[in-house]
Order: C-alpha cells, then sequence, then structure tokens
C-alpha cells in the first residue's frame, strides 16, 4: 500500500520534472532556430557589395543597405549623445541626494518611461518635433531612442555607482577634498567600468528598435541629407523589405536582419560577459 | 590665512552647490519627459475625446474617409492577442523556471539563462520577419486540421489566411518568454533554503516540495512577472503589425485578422492628414499609455509583495 | 592636568553625538596636544569611533548623526568651519586600507594635492617622495609607483593611505583603528611609523589593542558606554588608574 503510494509519488515527480525540462527545451530550441533560420537565409544573400551599395529602385534587383548601415549608426550614436549624460548624471544624483522625495519622484519617473512600449515613445517625439517642424527627421527619430535609452542607463548606473565602497568616498572626503572633485574625480572612475557596460546594453537594445522610427527619422532610400531630414536605418529597412511583396527584398531583408542580428547579440552578450566579469571582481 | 580661507571655503561650498544643482537638472529631465509625454498625449488628443466622449473606448467603427473612429477593435485586438500570449508563455515560462531555479544545477541553469535573455534581446522587427516567413505558412498548414477537429468551438472557425490573432498570440508569446523565465527563476531562487529543506526533511519529493512550498511562496512575485510581461505584450508592435493582418474587425476566431492598438500606430501616423485622425491615433496612444501604466504599476505592487524585493532597499 | 611642554590644539567640550535616538558619546571633554599621540580605546561600541570621526566632521557622512558640544581646533570651532578646509588640516587614515583602486601608487599620494589643485612651490614629485619616506614606504616602491595602489599587499597600502593623508600636510592625523585589518609584522611597521611621525604632527589614534595603545601613546583615553571614563598619560593610566572600571579593563576583567 504505502509502497504503492511512494511509487506513485515518485512517477509525479519524475513526470513534472521532465515536463519542465521540456519547458526549458523548447524555450532554448525557439532560439536557437530563429538564429539558425536567420544564418541560413541571411549568409546567403550576405556579401560585399550588400553591404557597400545603396538600395537600388523600387522592382529592380541587387542594391544593397550601405545608408541604412550608417543612418543607424548616425541615429544611435545621437541618441547616445543626448541620452548618457541625462541617465548618468541623473544616477549620480539619486546615488549621491536622492534619498529624498525629489529622488523618489525620479524613480517613479524613470520606471514610467522604462515600461512604456517603445512605440509611445515615438509618438511623444512625433509630436513633440515631427509636427512642429513639419518633417520627419533623424533628429525625432535620435530624440525618440535617446528617451527609451535614458532609463535604463539611469538605473543601470545607480546599480553600479551603489557598488563603489563608501570608504572611497570618505578618503576623499577626509583629504579635504570638495565632495563635488570626490564624485566626478573618485567615485565615477571607480564605477566607470559598469556604467559603460549598462550604456553598451542600452545601445544595443536601441539599435534593434524599429516602432519610434517609422513616424520619425521615416527611412530613405538614399544617402540622408543631415540630421533634418528623413534618415534610413537598419531596422526600418528590414520592415519595409520584409512586407513587400518582392521576391529579392524578402531575400534582402534576410541579409539585414542577420547583419542587425550579429550587431545587437555581439553588443549585448559582450555587455553581459563583462557585468559579470565586473560584479564577479568586485564582490571578491 | 583665515581670509583665504574663508574666500577659499566659500567657493568649494559653491561649487558643491553648482554640481548638486546640475544632477538634479538631469534627474529632473527625465521626470520633465515623462510629464511632458503624458501631457502630449493628453492634449494631442483633446479633439477625437471631446468629439467622441469616453464612447471613443467602446465605439467599433475605424474609417479614416468618414471620420468615425472608436478604439475597441484595436482594445480587443491588443488584449486578446496578449492574453493569448500569456496563456502560451505563461505555462512554459514558469515550467522552464521551475526546471531551471529547482532541479538544474547551477551552471547549466545559468548557462540556459543566458541564452535566453539573448532570446530577449532579439529584436522585434526580426522576429516579425521570422513571423512571416516561418509562423504564417507554419499556421496556414496546421488550422484546417484545427478547424476540422476543434470547429465546434467558435475560436476555430473561418477561413485561415495564416496571417491573424492566433500567429500574432504564438509571435508575441515568444518575445514575453523570456521574462517570465528569467524573473520567474529570480523568485524560486531567492526562496529560503531551510524552507525547502523542511519540506525534503519531512519526506517530501522535489516537486511535492516545489508544489507545497516554493511555488506558494513564490506566488505573488510569479504573478508579477506575468503582469510584467503583459505589460510588455500590451505595447510590442513590430513583430505583430507585420503578422496580425491589421484589420479592425472582431471576430471570435483566432484565425482572423486582427489589429492592435500598437499596430494601427505603426500603420497609420505617419499618413494622418486630417486633425480628427491624428486626435484619434493620439487618443489610442493614451490608452495604449494608461494601459501600460496600470500593467505595470500592478506588475510592481505585486513584485513588492514578495519578501525578495523587501529586502532590498 | 596638562603637558608643560606642549600645548592643546584639539580640544573636545562637553561633547554629545548619536544616530536618531540614544547618545553614541556623552558629555565628553578631552584635550589633544600638540606633537603627541593620544590613544582612545575601550570595548567595542563605546563610541570611540563615533568620537574621532566627531574631530574631522567626518560623522556627518553617516546620515541622521547629531551633535551637540564644541570641538575646538586651535581654538576654532569646527562646526563653524568649512569641512573641506578642515579636512586638510585634520586628516584621517581608516580602519580597513583604501587607496583609490583606479590610480596608481604615485597618484594616490598625490591624490589630495590634485584634486584639491593645490600646486605649491615643490612639485609633486618632491611631494609624493616626501610622504611615502614619512610613512616609511618609499624604498618599498620607489620603483613601481606607476603600478595600481592595488598591487600592494593590506599592511603596504595602509601605509600608502598614511602617506596619503600626510602629502597634504595636516596638522592632526586621526586613526580609527589603523591595525585591525592588519597582520603582527604590518602592525608593528606601523607602530614604528606613528612615533616617528610624533615630531612633525599630532596623532589620535582608536584602537581596542590595550598593548598598542602602551607601546606608543603619550596620552590615553579609557571610553566605556559613551563615556570618557578616565583620561591622563598612558604610564599613569596603565599603572595607576584612579576608576575601578579603568582597572577592570586594563586587567582584563571585561571588553
Amino acid at each position: 500500500m504505502t509502497d504503492a503510494r511512494l511509487r506513485r509519488r515518485k512517477i509525479v515527480n519524475g513526470l513534472m520534472f521532465s515536463l519542465t525540462a521540456a519547458c526549458t527545451i523548447a524555450c532554448l530550441a525557439v532560439l536557437f532556430v530563429i538564429l539558425g533560420y536567420i544564418v541560413y537565409h541571411g549568409a546567403a544573400a550576405l556579401d560585399w557589395s550588400f553591404l557597400t551599395r545603396l538600395p537600388k529602385p523600387v522592382g529592380e534587383p541587387g542594391g544593397g543597405i550601405a545608408n541604412a548601415m550608417v543612418g543607424s549608426a548616425k541615429i544611435v550614436a545621437l541618441a547616445a549623445v543626448l541620452g548618457v549624460p541625462v541617465g548618468v548624471l541623473g544616477a549620480v544624483y539619486l546615488h549621491e541626494f536622492g534619498h529624498n522625495r525629489i529622488g523618489f519622484v525620479i524613480r517613479y519617473a524613470a520606471d514610467l518611461l522604462n515600461g512604456m512600449p517603445s512605440i509611445v515613445i515615438g509618438v511623444f517625439a512625433y509630436g513633440l518635433i515631427v509636427l512642429p517642424m513639419k518633417r520627419f527627421s533623424a533628429l525625432a527619430g535620435s530624440a525618440a531612442l535617446a528617451v527609451i535609452m535614458i532609463p535604463i542607463v539611469l538605473r543601470s548606473t545607480e546599480e553600479f555607482l551603489r557598488l563603489v565602497p563608501a570608504s572611497l568616498r570618505e578618503a576623499g572626503l577626509a583629504l579635504g577634498v570638495p565632495r563635488w572633485k570626490v564624485i566626478l574625480l573618485v567615485v565615477i572612475p571607480s564605477a566607470w567600468g559598469g556604467i559603460l557596460t549598462g550604456i553598451l546594453l542600452a545601445v544595443s537594445r536601441i539599435a534593434g528598435e524599429s516602432a519610434p522610427l517609422i513616424f520619425t527619422a521615416f527611412g530613405n532610400r538614399f544617402w540622408d541629407n543631415g540630421w533634418l531630414n528623413p534618415m534610413s536605418a537598419l531596422p526600418l529597412t528590414i520592415y519595409t523589405y520584409a512586407i513587400s511583396p518582392y521576391e529579392d527584398w524578402h531575400r534582402q531583408a534576410w541579409a539585414a536582419a542577420m547583419v542587425l542580428v550579429l550587431v545587437v547579440l555581439a553588443g549585448n552578450v559582450l555587455a553581459r560577459l563583462l557585468m559579470r566579469g565586473g560584479r564577479g571582481a568586485s564582490n571578491a | 590665512m583665515s581670509k583665504g580661507g574663508a574666500v577659499a571655503g566659500l567657493t568649494e561650498r559653491a561649487g558643491d552647490r553648482l554640481f548638486r544643482y546640475g544632477v538634479l537638472c538631469a534627474g529632473l529631465a527625465v521626470v520633465g519627459l515623462a510629464a511632458a509625454l503624458a501631457l502630449e498625449l493628453a492634449s494631442g488628443s483633446r479633439l477625437a475625446w471631446s468629439e467622441f466622449g469616453p464612447a471613443f473606448l467602446w465605439s467599433s467603427s475605424w474609417n479614416p474617409v468618414s471620420e468615425r473612429f472608436g478604439a475597441l477593435p484595436f482594445l480587443y485586438g491588443t488584449l486578446v492577442s496578449s492574453a493569448l500570449a500569456l496563456a502560451i508563455a505563461g505555462p512554459l515560462g514558469v515550467g522552464s523556471a521551475i526546471f531551471l531555479a529547482e532541479l538544474a544545477p547551477r551552471r547549466i541553469s545559468d548557462a540556459c539563462c543566458f541564452f535566453i535573455e539573448i532570446l530577449a534581446a532579439v529584436p522585434s522587427v526580426v522576429l516579425g520577419l521570422m513571423g512571416i516567413f516561418i509562423l504564417v505558412p507554419g499556421v496556414r498548414a496546421v488550422s484546417p486540421f484545427l478547424i476540422e477537429h476543434l470547429g465546434f468551438l467558435p475560436f476555430f472557425r473561418g477561413t485561415p489566411y495564416g496571417v491573424g490573432m492566433l500567429t500574432a498570440g504564438l509571435i508575441l508569446s515568444i518575445m514575453i518568454l523570456p521574462y517570465i523565465t528569467s524573473i520567474s527563476r529570480e523568485v524560486l531562487l531567492s526562496v529560503p533554503r531551510p524552507l525547502k529543506e523542511a519540506a525534503l526533511a519531512l519526506g517530501a519529493t522535489r516537486w511535492e516540495t516545489v508544489r507545497l512550498v516554493s511555488l506558494p511562496y513564490a506566488r505573488s512575485g510569479i504573478l508579477g512577472a506575468v503582469f510584467l510581461a503583459l505589460g510588455r505584450a500590451l505595447g510590442e508592435t513590430m513583430a505583430v503589425t507585420m503578422v496580425i493582418g491589421n484589420s479592425p474587425r472582431i471576430s471570435a476566431s483566432l484565425f482572423d485578422p486582427a489589429y492592435t492598438m500598437a499596430a494601427v500606430l505603426a500603420n497609420e501616423l505617419a499618413e494622418a492628414t486630417s486633425d480628427l485622425h491624428l486626435h484619434a491615433l493620439m487618443a489610442i496612444a493614451g490608452t495604449l499609455f494608461m494601459l501600460t501604466l496600470g500593467m505595470n504599476a500592478l506588475a510592481r505592487w505585486m513584485i513588492l509583495g514578495t519578501p525578495t524585493a523587501r529586502r532590498r532597499p | 592636568m596638562s603637558d608643560e611642554r606642549t600645548y592643546s590644539i584639539l580640544e573636545a567640550r562637553g561633547l554629545s553625538a548619536g544616530y536618531g535616538s540614544g547618545d553614541a558619546i556623552r558629555n565628553v571633554n578631552m584635550h589633544f596636544y600638540d606633537k603627541r599621540i593620544t590613544a582612545i580605546i575601550g570595548p567595542s561600541g563605546c563610541g570611540k569611533s563615533t568620537l574621532i570621526r566627531c574631530l574631522n566632521r567626518m560623522h556627518e557622512e553617516i546620515p541622521g548623526t547629531q551633535v551637540r558640544g564644541v570641538v575646538a581646533l586651535s581654538e576654532r570651532n569646527i562646526f563653524h568651519m568649512d569641512p573641506v578646509r578642515l579636512r586638510r588640516q585634520v586628516g584621517m587614515v581608516f580602519q580597513r586600507p583604501n587607496p583609490f583602486p583606479t590610480m596608481s601608487i604615485f597618484r594616490n599620494v598625490a591624490a589630495g594635492l590634485i584634486l584639491n589643485g593645490l600646486r605649491g612651490e615643490r612639485s609633486l614629485a618632491e611631494v609624493v617622495e616626501t610622504s611615502l619616506r614619512q610613512a616609511a614606504l618609499f624604498d618599498e616602491v620607489k620603483d613601481k609607483l606607476d603600478q595600481p595602489a592595488l598591487n600592494l599587499s593590506g599592511g603596504q597600502q595602509q601605509r600608502l593611505c598614511i602617506a596619503r593623508a600626510l602629502a597634504v600636510e595636516p596638522k592632526v592625523l586621526l586613526l580609527d583603528e589603523p591595525c585591525s585589518a592588519l597582520d603582527p609584522i604590518a602592525t608593528a611597521k606601523i607602530e614604528e611609523l606613528l612615533l616617528q611621525l610624533k615630531d612633525q604632527l599630532t596623532i589620535v589614534m582608536v584602537t581596542h589593542n590595550m598593548q598598542q595603545a602602551a607601546r606608543v601613546s603619550d596620552w590615553t583615553g579609557f571610553m566605556l558606554m559613551g563615556e570618557l571614563v578616565e583620561f591622563g598619560r598612558t604610564d599613569e593610566i596603565f599603572t595607576t588608574p584612579r576608576d575601578p572600571r579603568t582597572q577592570d579593563y586594563i586587567t582584563g576583567r571585561f571588553g
């Protein structure tokens, strides 16, 4: 009687754990199918000229994504220039002085922005920049991406500032150094590795964003005409090509997707490895 | 010395104050952005609200030509596709979280988690591309079978186009799976070891320990993870836009094309010419804003309810 | 009670300090004599760390600390001074060595000057060498001044921190249990170093090691539960204490 009961409990035990293991395998399988498929389709269409040429006119086979890659790099770079200082300095405020009501409000606002869908941020940039200027512009795209980036940088920077031992700050202050110099020249440099890692993670996140760019940077089939004009971006190109009816554009969409995934995942993985190393070292 | 010292002292304190105000500005910029976002969505949508009133939310016509706008089809599509995603990714994510937290050796668990978090980093547009070329044909291939065998349910009727609610739900589930898995795993790992050991010492099997100790202890945290994922799903744009069919109709069948709030923004905002159309789209963005805000607040409240989060300052 | 050959450079008058509820130190009155070493001893939790932190206002770094009373540096109340100016005159070395991890040995020693933008007629290299020699570290590190400070051993790091504090030429040096994280040999080196430094500046040291206080200091204060029980010449405190509680402590009955 008890033997049978025990056996049944053990069977249930084994069954449930096989089931949960199957769930894990399914999750991982999805990732590897996706990566495998992209490499399979993307590598076939990828060559040097694809990376260095402009798109051909609609319907004509061939052409490349040079303008989209340059556009993406420019839009993301401007977004970082706009967003990183706000995120890092805001985090310095939160860490040094933010144990009050203002700090609470800032954290709340950052969480709100962090949770907002990127398309809503895009709508924000559209209303704030595109509508008043009456033109799509790379500037609006960068602004949208910067808003997405700020809360990510803010939170990761605050996290890494917290890892800096209080004794370093005390050592600086005890030397008779003003607080602001201690923060800028001792505390922030000590956390610099982690802060850069957080920035890398945020950059690789916004590099893959397309939703907020549709009605801000808009896309462009030629070299861009500066920040106040429409600019091409890799995710936009993938979107346009994927929903188009042309076979050749589908092929190019895969190749472009491979380039994008390569860049985004490389940044992401690098940041994670650095972060793991950094955390380990600071714990030791 | 005393004179020079006093002057130097003053300038140094001024330096500290300047620095504090400087970084405060950066912090307040974040608050300003959030406030400006809310304000922009409110003022940009006022025409729609004054024209249609709250009925905007439950009116189901969407016609830019005759300028009749109602958000219901998009609200419906957003909620149903997200619910569908949750129904698929929830059990799968929590299941693998249990495996990763309770059974797998730590190193394998960490490695799996690393890969699962990479899945979260794959850009939405790339998943959409996968959706168009794998999921859509796949759904088209299996749907006749489902219609034949489960056609007595209203969800499995109609014409299998391939694009539609079911496909959108599937792609969304892939997108939120990593969130559910990694947060649930964190929550489960935070269950105090003595509690589990107490159950094991009573002769419980590992699964019984999970069911009787870990899951009840971690329940609100896991629910929080699910709501956080739901918040993500509600606003997910590109992948959904590419596979949902983009048709503002309300249909019980999961095979029929539908539309979401994020997708209609992606498709129509750049081309909205009339003021009312623009304001109606802004009103949809505002609704999405409120919905996400509510969902995230709920999620945070639930995660904060777990002992893990309470320990953090 | 005073030292006829010197004068009191730093003085606590009716000093009380606490964190929120309850005082960690109560009504402390104490003189610190110029170019002498004063040791503050007592069991853990007696408030000796709080006291020494109040002497250059480092207590302000612990949120919620409140202070009443006066600390006077050369007859000026330090609570009315600019803390930055104060700390250049009253330096501090902490329990655990805390060199700046992002800086080389050279830059660590020069940190106070570089960060303050202070340049005298002496060159940085000169100041660094002098300070390292004063801290009895120069011969050990002269060939690796460009290396990260974290490459040094714990005892060397602590002497580096002393050199860093000496480089800004303070009048008073506070040491908060400077040897508690070090082995006996490193401890002996630091003690020897303190005896040499006595000619140049005033030293206040918190320690829970009575032998150390007896070996190094000229004056000793014994604290218990936030009160300064007894203060006097070190040889008197250790041979003929007047308070029975001091007697109990130095004979090892508690603590």
